[in-house]
C-alpha cells in the first residue's frame, strides 16, 4: 500500500528471541498522521513489532532486531542514535495501566524532568496542565494533583499514562491493547481521546478487538504467525479483505 | 409402530441414565465419607502441630519470666553516712590524691556498726558489714567526696544495694528453715536483716543497676549497660557496612551484571554464604581483621565487621527478592519515557523495593544482635567492667553477656541471666515489630 511521506519505513524487519524468529521480515510504511491498527491472533507478533518502533525490544534479554526501520528517513537502529532520545520522540502506552506510585503531578512531570525540558516550576506546572488537558483528564483531577496516580480508576490511569507520554512532546504514540483492561465506558472515552490525538500524533495501536480497530483506525495491518498478511485502509480490510486468512480472522473463524 | 418403539427406546434410555446417575451419587457419597475423614485427620494433625509449637513457646517464656522477673527489682539500703574528717582526711589537707585513696570502707563500716550498737565482736561485725554491697557503696562514697570535698564532716544519705545474699533471702530464694550450716545467711544475719527491713532501712526498688551498670564480679552491682552499648555499636557498624554493600551487590547482580558463568558462580556463592555456620565468620574475622590487619581483640569494631559479613548475604537475598517483586510495568513505563536503564532502576525500581529491603535489613540486624559464636571467636567474651566509649574499646555484647552470666550457678546470677534474655527477646521482638510496621506503612503509600 502506498503512503505519502511515511513516518516509519520498515524493511525486512525480523525479531528473534534467542533462536526463535517471532517476525519473519516485515515490510510496512506507517502514515505520519492518523491511526494505524495492528490486528491478528494472539502470539502473532503484534507487540513484538510495536516494540521495534521505540526500541523497547532492546530491553528484553535475548531479543534481536534485524532489518531496517527509519523514522523520517533516519535509521532508528543507527549505532550513533541513543534509544533514550528515540523514546522521547516515540511514546508508549501499555496494556496494563502502569502509572508510577507517585502523585499525578509527579507522574506527568517525570519525563520532562529526566530530559531537562523545563526550567522553573511555573513552566512545569503549565506543561503538566497542558498534557493532562490533551489527555482529557484535567477536569477530573485538577483539584487533586497531589494524590497518588495509582489511586485513580483504570480508565483514568490509562489516560494519565497517555498524559505522561504526551508531556515529553512525542511525535508518535504506540499503544499496546490500551483498552483491554478497561470497562466499556472507559474504553469509549479512550477511543474518543484517540480520535482527538490523531490530529497531532502518529498513533499505532495494537488491539485484539476488531470492532475497536474498525472504530478508531484509518489503516489496519493484519498479522499472522509472524508475517504481515495484509495492510490496507481499515474500511477495505473489514469489508473486502484480500486474503482468506484475513477474512477468516475478521469473521471469527480463527482467533 | 415406529414411533412407539422410539418412545420405548427413549424410556429405557431414561431409566438407564437414572440408574447410572444414582449409582454414581451413591459412590460419591461413600467416597465423601473417607474424604471427610482424611480432611478431619489432616486438620487435627495441623492443630496438634500448632498447639505443640505454641506450648513450647509459652513454656519458654514462662520459665524465663519466672526466673528472670525478680531481677528487675532489688533490695537497697538507705544509709545515713557520716563523712568523718578524721577518717577521710586525717591531716585535714583534703588533698585530691589523698581523697582518692582514703579509707571509705571504714566510713561505711562505722555507719553499719552504728545501726546495731550491741554488736561489738569482730567476727559478728564482719558478718554485719557483709550485708551491704561493700565495693559498690565505697565507690559511691569516694565519688561523692572526691567531687565535693566540702561534704567532709557532714552526714549524707546514700542508697546502696544490699549484698546478693540479703537480696536473695528477702526475695525468698534462700530457705530460712534450712539448718544454718547449709545456708549462706547466718541466723544472726537474718535477725539483723529483718530488723533493718522493719526499720525501713532495707527497701525493694526497681533495679536500675541492671540497666545502668556494666558487668561486675558482684551480682548486685552487675548490669547490662556495657553489653548493650557494645551490641548497639556492633549492630550500627554491621548495618552501615552491610546495607550499602549488600544493596549495591544485589543491584549490580540483578540489573547491571552480564549474565555469564562468572556471575552465576558469584550468585551461587552468595546464596551459600547465607547458610555458612556463623562461627566460620568468627574464624574469618579472626584471621583477617585481627591477625592480618592487626586490629585488637574484643572490640566492637571487629565485631561489627565480622557480623556485617554475616548480614551481607541476608541483605543481598532480601534485596534481590524485593527488586524482583517490582513488576516490569513501572520500569517499562520509565524506559518508554526515555529514562536510561540506570535512571529507571534508581528512580523507580529501588524506591518501590525499599520496604522489602528495609524489612530484610532489620531482620538481618536482629540476627546480628542475637549472634554469639563469632563474637566468642574474636575475644568479645572478655570480662569488661566498663561501658565502652568508642568502637575500639574492649566490650562484650548482650548475647555474650548472657553466655558469661549463665556460667555462674548462684541464684543471683541465674536471675540476671534470665532477665538479660528477656531484655534481648524484647529488643528482638521490637525490631521485628518495627520491620513489620515499616513494611505496612511504606506499602500503604504505593
Ligand atoms: N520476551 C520474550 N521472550 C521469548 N519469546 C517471546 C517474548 N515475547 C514474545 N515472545 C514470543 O514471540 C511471539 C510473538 O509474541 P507477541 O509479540 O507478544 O505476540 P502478540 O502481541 O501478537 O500476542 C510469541 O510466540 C511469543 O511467545
Ligand atoms: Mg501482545
Amino acid at each position: 500500500m502506498d503512503i505519502q511521506n511515511p513516518k516509519f519505513v520498515c524493511r525486512d524487519v525480523r525479531v528473534h528471541y534467542g533462536d526463535f524468529e517471532a517476525l519473519h521480515g516485515i515490510n510496512i510504511d506507517i502514515a505520519d498522521r492518523g491511526v494505524t491498527a495492528f490486528i491478528g491472533p494472539s502470539g502473532c507478533g503484534k507487540s513484538t513489532f510495536l516494540r521495534t518502533f521505540n526500541r523497547m525490544n532492546d530491553t528484553i534479554e535475548g531479543a534481536r532486531v534485524s532489518g531496517s526501520v527509519t523514522m523520517d528517513g533516519q535509521d532508528i537502529y543507527d549505532k550513533g542514535l541513543d534509544p533514550v532520545l528515540l523514546r522521547a520522540r516515540v511514546g508508549m502506552v501499555f496494556q496494563k495501566p502502569n502509572p508510577f506510585p507517585k502523585s499525578i503531578y509527579d507522574n506527568v512531570a517525570y519525563g520532562p524532568k529526566i530530559h531537562g525540558m523545563t526550567s522553573g516550576k511555573a513552566e512545569m506546572d503549565a506543561l503538566v496542565e497542558r498534557s493532562l488537558r490533551r489527555a482529557g483528564l484535567w477536569e477530573e483531577v485538577k483539584d487533586r494533583l497531589k494524590i497518588a496516580g495509582t489511586g485513580l480508576s483504570g480508565g483514568q490511569q490509562q489516560r494519565l499514562v497517555i498524559a505522561r507520554a504526551i508531556a515529553v512532546n512525542p511525535e508518535v504514540i504506540l499503544m499496546d491493547e490500551p483498552a483491554s483492561a478497561l470497562d466499556p465506558i472507559a474504553t469509549a472515552k479512550l477511543e474518543a481521546l484517540i480520535q482527538e490525538l490523531k490530529e497531532r500524533y502518529c498513533i499505532i495501536i495494537v488491539t485484539h478487538s476488531m470492532a475497536q480497530a474498525a472504530r478508531v483506525s484509518d489503516k489496519t495491518a493484519f498479522f499472522y504467525m509472524g508475517d504481515l498478511i495484509e495492510y490496507d485502509a481499515t474500511e477495505k480490510i473489514f469489508t473486502n479483505p484480500g486474503d482468506t486468512r484475513t477474512q477468516d480472522y475478521i469473521t471469527g473463524r480463527t482467533g | 409402530m415406529a414411533s412407539s418403539s422410539h418412545i420405548q427406546n427413549s424410556e429405557a434410555l431414561e431409566t438407564e441414565t437414572k440408574r447410572e446417575s444414582q449409582l454414581a451419587a451413591e459412590r460419591a457419597k461413600k467416597h465423601l465419607k473417607s474424604r471427610r475423614a482424611r480432611e478431619w485427620r489432616f486438620k487435627l494433625w495441623g492443630r496438634a502441630a500448632v498447639l505443640f509449637a505454641l506450648a513450647s513457646l509459652i513454656w519458654l517464656l514462662f520459665s524465663l519470666a519466672g526466673t528472670g522477673f525478680t531481677a528487675f527489682q532489688q533490695n537497697f539500703m538507705t544509709l545515713d553516712v557520716e563523712l568523718t574528717e578524721s577518717v577521710i582526711s586525717p591531716d585535714g589537707t583534703r588533698d585530691p590524691q589523698e581523697l582518692r585513696g582514703a579509707n571509705y570502707r571504714r566510713v561505711l563500716q562505722e555507719t553499719m556498726y552504728d545501726l546495731f550498737p550491741e554488736v561489738t565482736e569482730r567476727r559478728e561485725r564482719r558478718d554485719l558489714f557483709a550485708l551491704t554491697s561493700a565495693s559498690g557503696a565505697t565507690h559511691q562514697i569516694r565519688l561523692m567526696v572526691y567531687n565535693d570535698p566540702s561534704l567532709i564532716g557532714q552526714t549524707v544519705t546514700l542508697t546502696v544495694p544490699t549484698s546478693d545474699n540479703v537480696d536473695q533471702l528477702l526475695k525468698g530464694y534462700i530457705d530460712r528453715d534450712l539448718p544454718e550450716s547449709l545456708r549462706k545467711v547466718s541466723n544472726e544475719q537474718i535477725v539483723w536483716i529483718d530488723s533493718l527491713k522493719k526499720r525501713g532501712i532495707i527497701k525493694k526498688k526497681f533495679n536500675t543497676i541492671l540497666f545502668t551498670h556494666p558487668d561486675s564480679r558482684d551480682p548486685e552491682l552487675a548490669g547490662i549497660a556495657g553489653a548493650v552499648v557494645g551490641s548497639i555499636m556492633i549492630v550500627v557498624i554491621a548495618f552501615l557496612l552491610a546495607l550499602p554493600i549488600g544493596v549495591g551487590s544485589a543491584l549490580y547482580l540483578d540489573e547491571f551484571a552480564p549474565k555469564n558463568k562468572w556471575t552465576d558462580l558469584i550468585e551461587i556463592n552468595i546464596n551459600n554464604l547465607a547458610a555458612v555456620p556463623s562461627i566460620v565468620f568468627g574464624l574469618l574475622g579472626l584471621a583477617i581483621f585481627i591477625n592480618f590487619m592487626g586490629l585488637s581483640r574484643s572490640i566492637p569494631l571487629v565485631g561489627g565487621m565480622v557480623l556485617a559479613l554475616r548480614a551481607f548475604p541476608t541483605i543481598v537475598v532480601a534485596t534481590r527478592a524485593a527488586l524482583r517483586s517490582v513488576g516490569p510495568g513501572i520500569v517499562n513505563g520509565a524506559l518508554s519515557l526515555g529514562a536510561s536503564h540506570t535512571q529507571s532502576v534508581f528512580q523507580q525500581k529501588l524506591p518501590l523495593a525499599a520496604p522489602g529491603i528495609l524489612t530484610g535489613s532489620i531482620i538481618a540486624m536482629a540476627q546480628v544482635l542475637g549472634e554469639t559464636a563469632p563474637l566468642l571467636m574474636i575475644g568479645m567474651v572478655a570480662f569488661v567492667t566498663e561501658v565502652p566509649n568508642s568502637v575500639t574499646d574492649p566490650s562484650t555484647a548482650l548475647p555474650v553477656q548472657i553466655f558469661l552470666w549463665s556460667d555462674s550457678a548462684e541464684r543471683a546470677w541465674s536471675e540476671r541471666t534470665a532477665a538479660a534474655i528477656i531484655i534481648l527477646l524484647v529488643i528482638l521482638i521490637l525490631m521485628n515489630g518495627l520491620a513489620i510496621w515499616l513494611r505496612n506503612r511504606l506499602e500503604k503509600r504505593r
